[in-house]
């Protein structure tokens, strides 16, 4: 039993999952930021966790490459090594887009009108990178698929948004401003959800040996 | 930064990549027909049986890999292969070990003829003490394969550049094999099996005791001389099978737990027992 490389791999997830929560973190404080006006909240995404997570993203790719370096890993180990350094990558775009949120949420902007989803869909995307993120913990590819089912809802949300907001747009010129930081949130916060995607997809392939992306395997 | 495109390229779309490969799906090889088939093999020391009802094939131009824990089987099964057990008393062998449809075991078989077109290579390099072009021309002497001092040399530096030692011996073939390093005796000892022309070598960790750059000289070797022949290789190291092997056999106590494309069994085994193995987590 290779005792001293499992409890890496261990110490490894740890770290990972310490990167994933304060993109969660950044996430969430974009989002509630941008709704509820709240330019404090949205400075301390700038100041405090994009910085961490930029330094995180870097640590844990080097920790990736000295465990591959070192130890060799096969079968289970290599996949799961892999993963990460596919992970990281995707944390730190949702980290990024999470920042492109909290600058929509700085500069002056007006609630949206009712009708618009913004919140539901601002939920749905915090579920799948919170579900991602747990299917990681638990390697729970059930889970994960769950997250690649969300997907779908979130992208259905994104077009209602959008054509709502065209035709809101039509109808009051005035308005346009307002609605294109709209479109911008909802933009990002799709993007943020094919992260999540992505995260899930590296999962099922670290649990079960599968490749499910672009649906090249069932 | 913007969202890279992932646009495949204009010419790209559907490079299966793995179908290029060899052992790229399942037990099939990009290699040739099947030369050796092994079924239901059973083999005893005495009252104690180490091999199991053992499933196996080798086809032509492939590696193949035998991994296992110490003591699993790999090395008896090896020696199976070309009746190294024979003359260890009290060892008995049940089931078939057909070389071309043939089985090597049933009457009238020339162990000596059987032993040239399946040659071996040991862990410890076994120069006899002789000089270094007779060690090379030992089995066309014994076999009757040569006659002419000019076919002699012809095959003594075939055989050595094939075994890629030529460069470093050619001025000294009359001096004796044992002065050579060990990573030359073991390339030495690769020359003499090739220079009967065998169809099939079995390697027993032919490097185990060489230095990382004299393995990389033998594997390298061993990748060439696919082209010709089909190996079979006993290893303990997993990356030397991962590199050079194309399909392998996991042996756990007797048993092929699992034989697959080395690709698969290294990314993602079927069994839990070679999953455990590979990953160190055994035991």
């Amino acid at each position: 039993m290779r005792k001293h490389f499992a409890e890496e791999l261990d110490d490894l997830k740890e770290h990972l999952l310490y990167m994933g929560g304060l993109v969660e973190t950044s996430l969430h404080r974009g989002v509630h930021a941008f709704l509820e006006r709240n330019t404090a909240l949205a400075e301390s995404v700038l100041k405090e966790t994009e910085p961490e997570i930029n330094r995180l993203q870097v640590e844990l790719d080097q920790e990736v490459l000295r465990l591959l370096a070192l130890q060799q890993p096969m079968a289970v180990d290599l996949r799961f090594l892999a993963a990460v350094l596919k992970i990281t990558n995707d944390l730190e775009r949702i980290g990024d887009l999470a920042v492109n949120i909290v600058q929509a949420a700085m500069r002056p902007h007006e609630l949206a009108p009712a009708i618009i989803d913004l919140p539901r869909m601002a939920e749905r995307t915090q579920f799948m990178v919170h579900a991602a993120l747990d299917s990681l913990v638990s390697r729970d590819a059930q889970l994960a698929r769950q997250v690649l089912i969300t997907d779908d809802e979130v992208d259905r949300i994104r077009d209602q948004i959008f054509r709502e907001l065209i035709q809101h747009m039509t109808r009051e010129p005035q308005a346009i401003e307002l609605a294109l930081s709209l479109l911008f949130v909802a933009r990002n916060l799709e993007r943020i959800s094919d992260h999540a995607t992505n995260i899930a997809e590296d999962v099922i392939f670290w649990v079960e040996g599968v490749d499910v992306r672009h649906h090249l395997q069932p | 930064m913007p969202n890279a495109t992932r646009n495949p390229p204009e010419t790209g779309g559907g490079i299966d990549f793995g179908a290029a490969l060899p052992g790229a799906s399942g037990n099939e090889t990009a290699a040739g027909r099947e030369r050796i088939a092994v079924r239901n093999l059973n083999f005893y020391y005495g009252s104690h049986q180490v091999l199991f009802e053992v499933q196996e094939t080798v086809h032509e131009h492939e590696i193949l890999a035998l991994i296992g824990p110490s003591g699993c089987g790999k090395s008896t099964f090896l020696r199976c292969l070309n009746r190294m057990n024979d003359t260890i008393p009290g060892s008995r062998l049940e089931g078939e070990v057909a070389l071309d449809g043939r089985n090597i075991y049933g009457p009238g078989v020339d162990v000596i003829a059987l032993r040239r077109r399946v040659g071996m290579i040991f862990q410890r390099s076994n120069p006899f003490p002789f000089t270094i072009a007779a060690n090379v021309a030992y089995g066309l002497k014994v076999n009757g394969l040569a006659r002419r001092r000019s076919e002699f040399e012809a095959v003594i530096e075939r055989s050595l550049r094939a075994a890629g030692l030529w460069d470093e011996v050619k001025d000294r073939l009359d001096k004796p094999a044992l002065s050579l390093s060990g990573g030359q005796q073991q390339r030495l000892c690769i020359a003499r099996a090739l220079a009967v022309e065998p169809e099939i070598l079995l390697m027993d960790e032919p490097a185990s005791a060489l230095d990382p750059i004299t393995t990389t000289r033998i594997e390298e070797l061993a990748i060439e001389l696919k082209a010709r022949y089909s190996i079979v290789i006993v290893t303990h190291n997993l990356q030397q099978a991962a590199r050079i092997s194309d399909r392998t056999s996991f042996f756990l106590m007797g048993r092929v737990v699992e034989t697959d494309a080395t690709r698969k069994l290294f990314t993602n085994p079927s069994r839990q027992e070679t999953e455990d193995y590979i990953t160190g987590r055994f035991g």
